[in-house]
């Protein structure tokens, strides 16, 4: 009997339809769905107005969303870590199994959020309103943040055998990016404001996923105010379409680089 | 003849000419070929009708009363040799006129149309393009400019003109034009009891409206969008601004409307959509501001100081990054029921007012002010964090500055 030819692709999409069944069974990827549903109605059932619920969903956006990421990422790691173990025992490469992992997580909580917004928000007459592309944008840069940190949660627990350790870890890493790090960033700024920052701040921006992706939705909700500031370098970047593509490109090494990462120490590690 | 027999001859004179008032018509193949040839053989208030085609002339001097009528928009072209249409004469009227290439100088203020210590015109329906200076108006009284469209192609301010300019001129109404792609779109200097109303200036270079030593004024209905800085009205007391639009004004020095030394001004039904900075006030007192709307703006309003007696009272703030941006005291400003669309309060009394007193100015934006840089954090979790603690117990931000009846709804 001729041995059956190896793909390493086709086993990894196996891994990650699985992953991503399993989710839809134990029903997390619903939970989450349906909370983003009710968000998304009672956002527009309270303010009556496209463009607010806008805002207020963009704090969401950078604040929920990598939040859940970070904790469904860790989470299913160690959850998954027997039927991992069992995995690693067969013929199949160790980039596949845990990069399937990945996207079956990551891919369901992109399609719970994509589908929990878009579908109240398509209900209200997105289609018909100015503020699709604003939205369009939160989505986006919604999906490359789930992306990012459930690779970082990803390799959080890839990193710690011991669940506590690593779900704190996993948290503080959210910590400080949400909130630490923009007050450390805040203090920088003041302590040096005689010298000119517009490069600091904007290369500082770049080193952090949600404040990338908020600098990429301010650039559509308050790009007046962002004009107020007297620096050149600012100017070109938030005036033209700089800003914009620099900030998706950034995200985008953002969410290759952990990846990349997960697949290099997975290959490596000693289980 | 004794003195009034002088008086009645001349006036009989004048009478005539009023009940005989002929009819020039100047074309290509007429008799008369050019219109200074046709003002020099006009009476007084003739009527010069000017058929379609295109009149290489400039410097032509109004010296009569006459009525100007280009018929389908005769091209009068200037050919950049300087001024080209100058009124020294009452009861002129210039209508329909298509006028370009007028010369631009570094010394003398060229313009399409000017109009000097002279009363009664009107000019209308005139298309200027490639201008210096469109219609200057100066030391004139009692005019009319209607429905007039300037497009300009001003690239650097140094070397550009204003679009429509007064100067020592009163009583004079200012309709229905539209003004592109000039130095300042509509520009006033020691001119009062002016009306400005239903214009469109935008794109222009500087500002969309600047006026100066200019007193009793009505601005009415009027757009202006896109303006290098907005508008600036400076050092002027009773000006009135009603139901302006004011769009779109982008930059560091840009702003919807630049208050500087203005007293006892009435603003009202005014919006201000998406400017860096909606409204600038500096040492401007007894200023009524109320039902404008500020909309999506940087900042709504910034006060810079030395400003007495202001009310803003029933003004919709909806979606602006920054209401208030306030560097002084308070003074006796007073902020009261208007509707503010950050605002988290409840009305438990339904009495359509909130509770709990609404304050505009956050953390944040004295930050900014201090550390322009900072703005690149708007909106993050931890700047709504310290703003929020500082809505608690206010520490850097002035205690009193509070809308103590924020409406729940908004004015319609």
């Amino acid at each position: 009997m001729p041995l059956r030819q190896y793909q390493p692709t086709t086993t990894m999409i196996k891994i990650l339809k699985y992953s991503f069944y399993d989710l839809m069974r134990s029903r997390w990827s619903y939970v989450y769905f349906l909370f983003y549903l009710l968000l998304g109605f009672v956002l527009l059932f309270l303010n009556n107005e496209l463009s607010k619920a806008v805002i207020t969903l963009m704090n969401v956006i950078i604040v929920l969303v990598p939040l859940i990421g970070t904790i469904f990422g860790v989470m299913y790691y160690y959850n998954s870590k027997e039927f991992t173990e069992l995995l690693l025992a067969q013929p199949i490469k160790r980039s596949s199994i845990f990069l399937g992992q990945y996207f079956g997580v990551a891919g369901s909580l992109t399609v719970s959020l994509v589908l929990g917004l878009g579908i109240p928000f398509t209900l209200y007459g997105l289609f018909q309103s100015n503020a699709i592309w604003d939205f369009s944008l939160l989505l986006i840069t919604g999906a490359f943040l789930t992306l990012i940190f459930t690779a970082v949660a990803f390799n959080i627990a890839l990193a710690n055998e011991n669940k506590i350790k690593g779900f704190g870890y996993a948290v503080l890493a959210w910590l400080f990016l949400a909130v630490i790090y923009d007050g450390l960033f805040l203090m920088s700024l003041i302590v040096f404001e005689e010298y000119p920052l517009d490069n600091l701040s904007l290369i500082a921006t770049m080193f952090n996923p949600i404040d990338l992706s908020r600098t990429l939705i301010l650039l559509k909700l308050d790009i007046s105010a962002l004009l107020g500031y007297t620096g050149a370098i600012f100017k070109q970047f938030f005036g033209t379409n700089l800003g914009l593509l620099m900030s998706i490109f950034m995200l985008f090494l953002w969410t290759v680089i952990p990846v990349w990462r997960l697949g290099y120490v997975a290959k490596r590690k000693d289980f | 003849m004794g003195r009034i027999g002088v008086l009645c001859y001349f006036g009989l004179c004048l009478l005539g000419n009023h009940l005989w008032a002929g009819t020039i018509t100047v074309c290509a193949s007429c008799e008369v070929k050019t219109i200074k040839e046709g003002i020099a053989v006009a009476a007084d208030f003739d009527t010069l009708l000017i058929k379609k085609g295109i009149y290489k002339e400039f410097n032509i001097q109004v010296t009569k009363p006459l009525t100007i009528i280009g018929e389908h928009y005769p091209v009068i072209d200037g050919e950049d040799n300087g001024e080209i249409i100058t009124i020294v004469s009452n009861n002129v009227t210039i209508d329909g006129l298509f006028i370009i290439n007028v010369g631009t100088s570094y010394t003398a203020d060229y313009a399409a149309i000017r109009v000097v210590q002279s009363e009664n015109f009107l000019i209308q329906n005139v298309v200027l393009e490639k201008l210096f200076f469109g219609i200057y108006l100066e030391k004139s009284k009692n005019g009319r400019v209607y429905h007039n469209k300037i497009i300009g192609d001003a690239v650097d301010e140094y070397n550009s003109g204003n679009g429509i300019q007064l100067w020592y001129s009163q009583n004079i109404v200012v309709d229905r034009n539209i003004v592109q792609h000039v130095r300042d779109g509509i520009y006033l200097e020691f001119s009062d009891n002016i009306t400005i109303e239903n214009n469109i200036s935008s794109d222009n270079l500087r500002y969309g409206l600047h006026f100066m030593f200019s007193n009793d004024d009505i601005y009415k209905d009027n757009t202006f969008e896109n303006n290098g800085a907005g508008v600036a009205v400076m050092f002027s007391k009773r000006i009135k601004m009603l139901g302006n639009t004011f769009k779109k004004n982008w930059g560091p020095t840009s702003f919807g409307v630049l208050l500087k030394e203005i007293n006892d001004a009435e603003i009202t039904g005014n919006t201000f959509e998406e400017n860096t900075v909606g409204v600038s006030i500096e040492g401007s007192n007894r200023i009524n501001y109320s039902k404008n709307n500020f909309i999506k703006n940087g900042w709504a309003i910034k006060v810079r100081g030395a400003c007495y007696s202001n009310t803003f009272i029933h003004n919709n703030f909806m979606y602006n990054s920054f209401d208030l941006a306030y560097n002084s005291n308070l003074n006796d400003n007073i902020f009261e029921e208007n509707y503010w669309s950050d605002y988290t309060g409840y009305d438990l009394d339904r009495n359509g007012t909130g509770d709990i007193p609404y304050r505009p100015v956050k953390l944040f934006s004295y930050i900014v002010n201090r550390t322009p840089e900072t703005i690149i954090l708007l909106r993050s979790l931890f700047m709504d964090i310290i703003d929020f603690s500082e809505k608690v117990s206010p520490v850097f931000t002035p205690n009193e500055l509070v809308d103590a009846k924020p409406l729940m709804k908004k004015i319609k």
